[in-house]
Formats: structure tokens, C-alpha cells, sequence
């Protein structure tokens, strides 16, 4: 389990769940849930459309992610009481990239294995070279959400009150829009476009469900992210099955734990609840 | 016309179907995703179709008529949503994505396991991007029925549904159960996205649901017209969808044809734009509550 050919494996998926952890502790503090799941499934469409052409996948992943994070923020900004508005232009560009996806693997003759692989992820076999680009990718988004923690946090948590400081919500939101895309095209040639989401939504929800603060709960997401990951790997080994299936099912458990915890948590005297009015 | 319909169009006994079923999932969805679109889930009924998708993978695990394994997944996980979700936005939100993300795995497996079993390797494709054409006309009955069901309770329901997605608070105040409403509106939706995911494939299903819908409502002021307007938009989308794909077996890459579901979405896409192009009169019946959510209070 680990052999030298796995070691990549290992270094690949640490990197892609620590950055999945952090970025997706954001996009469900901000509520951004369905853009997590539209932006990596955009991406398959670029990867794709790159096999399709003979280009690096890593460069289809990057255009479409970016391009379809920009679209659903330009569309679809959240302006007041825009929610909804806002849903519908995501799953429109969600679909639009995911009928492009079908196009291009459809025309090009070798498909099964390149969508099963893109969809669901293919976490073995993966090369020194490529080990190269994610951890650069990875730094670039850790490095953005870094610098604009602050302003994220704020925007996030109050936005009325960002504004009033003159943080603009709407490039915060681009912005962090942009920088998923970037995760995104890090994660879904490991862990595929399909549960990529999942890897970005069960840490954080478990971890927000029992911590209040912010610090905590992002440090708490890597790890169960990690634990994830790790635990998905090992299994995966073991048993052959796809890596996205446990990956799905550890971060509906992880969640549920949570969930668990917390209300024993707010049974128990002393333990103050998550959030608590400020 | 010849450059549009090809000859022999018409005489094949797949595009009858396929023409048929399209109409139909094209109205079913159409009605039903009017109401998705005022109560803001269109990511429920996302989550639905690829938690549906689960249910198609395992039923073709099995060997099985993939439509009762949309239809089984697609209400089971409506009422997980249900039961897990919180009456808040955000945390409704992320319910269903621990839901969605869940049945994606097992999904991910069942597709594993029957690629190793069957060695049919074009598996993944038809469950995920649907095959129109190839819908066998024994299922076509079940498939209308649904459909007619599914109508028939958002008929019945639609004053309570319109109600409980506008002011949820009023509809409680007037004696409604809000929560069971919204159970058998989701129930409704997921027999409605299992159809389309017949149709146009699971992770597609959504351009049928929210696109047309989205349209109408920018385009029409009163939810009626809006269900009739998506439903019409939704069926020109489909057969033009099917009648492209048709045509485009001669188009590079020769002798392969386009997938209808990319042209259907395509079409969608395009309609919804176009009501960007000329401002509409007046914006879709936006409800009050929302903007009344949003407000400082």
C-alpha cells in the first residue's frame, strides 16, 4: 500500500484534501453549496474537450473551470433577494458545460474509460510530472484564500456589514469563485468531477456543525478532508472499488457524526451551541 | 425542409418514440419546474436527478428497467432531504449536498461493478447522458403514466404550492402543513426528473427542469402562462433537440451522431438567453417573502 508507485497517490490526494478542506469550508459558510458542485462538473467538460483536441487536460480543466466560475458570477451575482436567480443561472452553465462534456466525449472515439475516469476520479497511477501542477495549484489557492481571509470571513458571515466597510460582495464573490475553479482543476483529474463536490462539502458541514470558530472549524475541515482522503485511499486499495464511492459515502458520515456530536452538545449544560447570537 | 428533416425522419419507429416521450418529459418538467424556479430549488432538483442517478446505475447493475430505479432513488432521496433539511436556506443547501454527494458515490460503484460485470463499456455514458433513441417502446406506457400522475398532483395542489412557495408563513397561518406539501412536491419533482433522465440522461435532467422554466417566467406574469409557456418552450427544445441530433449523423464526425442531450441543453440555453436580449416588461412574479428575507428587517 505504500510502495513507491503509490507514494504519489498519497502526496496527490494530502494535497488535493487539504486544498478541498479550505476552499470548501468557504463555499458553505457562503452558502455557495451548488457553485461547489457546478464549477468541478464545468471542468469535466474542459477535460474532455482537451483529450478530444490532444492538449494537456490540465489546461481544458483550467479554461472551462475559470470560465464557468466567471459566467455563473457575471449572470449571476447575488444582488438582494436574487437567490433564486442566482440557482438558475448556476444549473444553467452547470448543464450547458455538462452537455458540452457529453459532446465532446461522444465525438471523440475513446470514451468509457476517459469519462468513467473524469466523472469518478483515478487516483492510481498517478505520475511524478503530474504530481508537479497540483502542488502548484494548490499553493495558488491556498496562498488566495490567505490573503484574502479577512475580507472572505467578513463577506461570508456579514455581508451588509462588508459593505458598509467598502468590501465589495460581489468581487469577493467573484473572486472566490475563481479561486474554487483553480482548486478544481487541481482535484478533478484525482478524485473526479462528481465528487470533488463531496470532498469540498462533508468536512466543512461536519466540522461547522461542531465548532463555532472560524479557525477551528477550517483547521477541523482539512483534517476530516484528510481523513477522508486517507480513508478513501486505504479502502480503495483494499477492495479495487472506486475511489468516489468512499469518498461520497466518508463525507455523508463524517457530516452525520457531526450532526451526532452537536446534539449531544447542546444537551450537555456548559457547551455552548454553534453560533450563538452575537 | 429537406436540410432540416432529413428523409425517413418521420417513418423511423425510435424517433416516434423518442418524440413522443420528449413531449411528454418536456410538459412534465415543464409544469413541475415552474415551481422550482419561484421556490429557489433548483439545486434540490439537481440533487435529485444525480441522486437519481444512483437508482439508474443499480437498476442497470442488475438488469433491471432503469426508469423504476430513477423513480425508487429520485423519492427516496426527496425524502431524505426532507428529513435532514432545515427550514434555513443554507442549511437546506447543504443537506442536499451531503445527500447528493453520498448517492454519487454509491452511484460512482454501481457503474464500477457493472462496467466489471457485463463489460459493457458504454454504460456510463447512456446512464448519465441519456439515449432517447433507444427507449424501448414497452417502457413508453409507464412512462406516460408517471408523468400523468406527477401532473395530476401538482394540478390538485397548485393553489397550496403556490402558496406555501410565496409566503410560507401565511400558508402555516391558514392551517396548511407546509412540511407535507413540500414532501409531495418534491416526490412530484422526483418522478418528473426521473423521466428526464430517461430522456436526456440523469446529470442533464436539470436543463429540462429549471431552463424552460426560467424562461417562461422571465417572459410571462402570471404562473399559469408560465406553466404553459415552459411547458411549449420545453417540447420545441426537445424535438428540435431530436431532430438535430438526427441530422447531425451526417456532420463531422461522419457516420456518428451528436447526443440529443447536448442539443436540448443547447436549445435551452439559447431560449433563456434570448429573454435577456429584449427587457422584459416586467420580471418574473418575484415572490415578496424573498425580497422581504433579504431586507434588513
Amino acid at each position: 500500500m505504500f510502495s513507491s508507485l503509490m507514494m504519489n497517490t498519497w502526496i496527490a490526494g494530502s494535497i488535493v484534501a487539504v486544498i478541498a478542506g479550505m476552499v470548501g469550508f468557504f463555499a458553505v459558510l457562503r452558502g455557495q453549496t451548488f457553485a461547489a458542485h457546478a464549477i468541478p462538473n464545468g471542468a469535466f467538460a474542459g477535460a474532455a474537450g482537451a483529450s478530444l483536441l490532444g492538449i494537456n487536460v490540465l489546461w481544458g480543466l483550467a479554461v472551462f473551470s475559470i470560465a464557468g466560475a466567471l459566467g455563473i458570477g457575471a449572470l449571476g451575482s447575488e444582488r438582494q433577494g436574487r437567490k433564486s436567480r442566482n440557482d438558475v443561472v448556476t444549473a444553467l452553465g452547470l448543464v450547458l458545460m455538462l452537455g458540452l462534456g457529453a459532446l465532446f466525449v461522444s465525438v471523440s472515439s475513446q470514451y468509457a474509460e476517459e469519462t468513467y475516469a473524469l466523472l469518478f476520479g483515478e487516483v492510481f497511477g498517478i505520475s511524478q510530472g503530474e504530481i508537479l501542477p497540483i502542488l502548484g495549484l494548490g499553493i495558488l489557492s491556498a496562498v488566495a484564500i490567505g490573503v484574502a481571509f479577512r475580507p472572505l470571513m467578513l463577506t461570508s458571515a456579514l455581508p451588509e456589514v462588508a459593505e458598509a466597510r467598502g468590501v465589495s460582495t460581489r468581487r469577493m464573490d467573484i473572486y472566490f469563485l475563481i479561486v474554487m475553479a483553480l482548486a478544481t482543476s487541481m482535484t478533478v483529474p484525482v478524485v473526479g468531477a462528481l465528487l470533488m463536490f463531496s470532498l469540498m462539502i462533508g468536512p466543512p458541514a461536519a466540522a461547522r456543525s461542531v465548532t463555532a470558530r472560524p479557525g477551528v472549524a477550517l483547521a477541523l475541515s482539512v483534517v476530516i478532508a484528510l481523513a477522508t482522503v486517507w480513508i478513501s485511499i486505504a479502502l480503495s486499495y483494499r477492495t479495487n472499488w472506486p475511489l468516489g464511492f468512499f469518498v461520497g459515502v466518508a463525507g455523508a458520515v463524517f457530516y452525520l457524526l457531526g450532526l451526532g456530536v452537536r446534539a449531544l452538545g447542546t444537551r450537555l449544560p456548559g457547551v455552548s451551541r454553534p453560533y450563538p447570537a452575537r | 425542409m429537406h436540410y432540416l428533416f432529413e428523409p425517413g425522419l418521420f417513418g423511423s419507429g425510435p424517433v416516434r418514440t423518442a418524440l413522443l416521450v420528449g413531449a411528454v418529459v418536456a410538459i412534465t418538467s415543464g409544469v413541475i419546474g415552474v415551481f422550482t424556479v419561484i421556490r429557489g430549488q433548483s439545486f434540490a432538483g439537481h440533487a435529485l436527478a444525480d441522486v437519481s442517478l444512483t437508482g439508474g446505475s443499480g437498476a442497470f447493475l442488475i438488469g433491471f428497467n432503469q426508469f423504476w430505479g430513477f423513480l425508487i432513488a429520485g423519492i427516496v432521496a426527496a425524502g431524505l432531504m426532507e428529513g435532514i433539511g432545515v427550514q434555513r436556506r443554507r442549511g437546506r443547501d447543504v443537506a442536499t449536498g451531503v445527500v447528493l454527494g453520498a448517492g454519487l458515490g454509491a452511484a460512482a460503484l454501481f457503474l464500477y461493478l457493472a462496467t466489471q460485470q457485463t463489460s459493457t463499456t458504454g454504460a456510463s455514458f447512456t446512464v448519465l447522458f441519456g439515449s432517447i433513441f433507444v427507449i424501448s417502446p414497452d417502457t413508453v406506457p409507464a412512462l406516460i403514466a408517471a408523468g400523468v400522475v406527477a401532473l395530476v398532483v401538482v394540478a390538485v395542489l397548485t393553489r397550496v404550492l403556490l402558496l406555501t412557495s410565496i409566503s410560507p408563513d401565511l400558508a402555516r397561518a391558514r392551517g396548511v402543513h407546509v412540511r407535507t406539501v413540500g414532501i409531495i412536491y418534491l416526490a412530484a419533482l422526483a418522478v418528473s426528473v426521473s423521466l428526464t433522465a430517461v430522456a436526456i440522461g440523469a446529470v442533464l435532467s436539470t436543463a429540462l427542469l429549471i431552463g424552460p422554466s426560467a424562461t417562461a417566467l422571465r417572459i410571462t406574469r402570471s404562473p399559469g402562462w408560465a406553466m404553459a409557456a415552459s411547458a411549449l418552450t420545453g417540447i420545441a427544445a426537445t424535438w428540435l433537440g431530436i431532430v438535430l441530433a438526427y441530422d447531425s449523423y451526417y456532420w463531422p464526425p461522419y457516420g456518428h451522431g451528436w447526443p440529443v442531450s447536448f442539443f436540448v441543453v443547447a436549445l435551452v440555453l439559447v431560449g433563456y438567453l434570448l429573454t435577456y436580449v429584449k427587457r422584459p416588461r416586467r420580471l418574473a412574479p418575484r415572490s415578496p417573502h424573498e425580497g422581504a428575507e433579504c431586507s434588513p428587517a
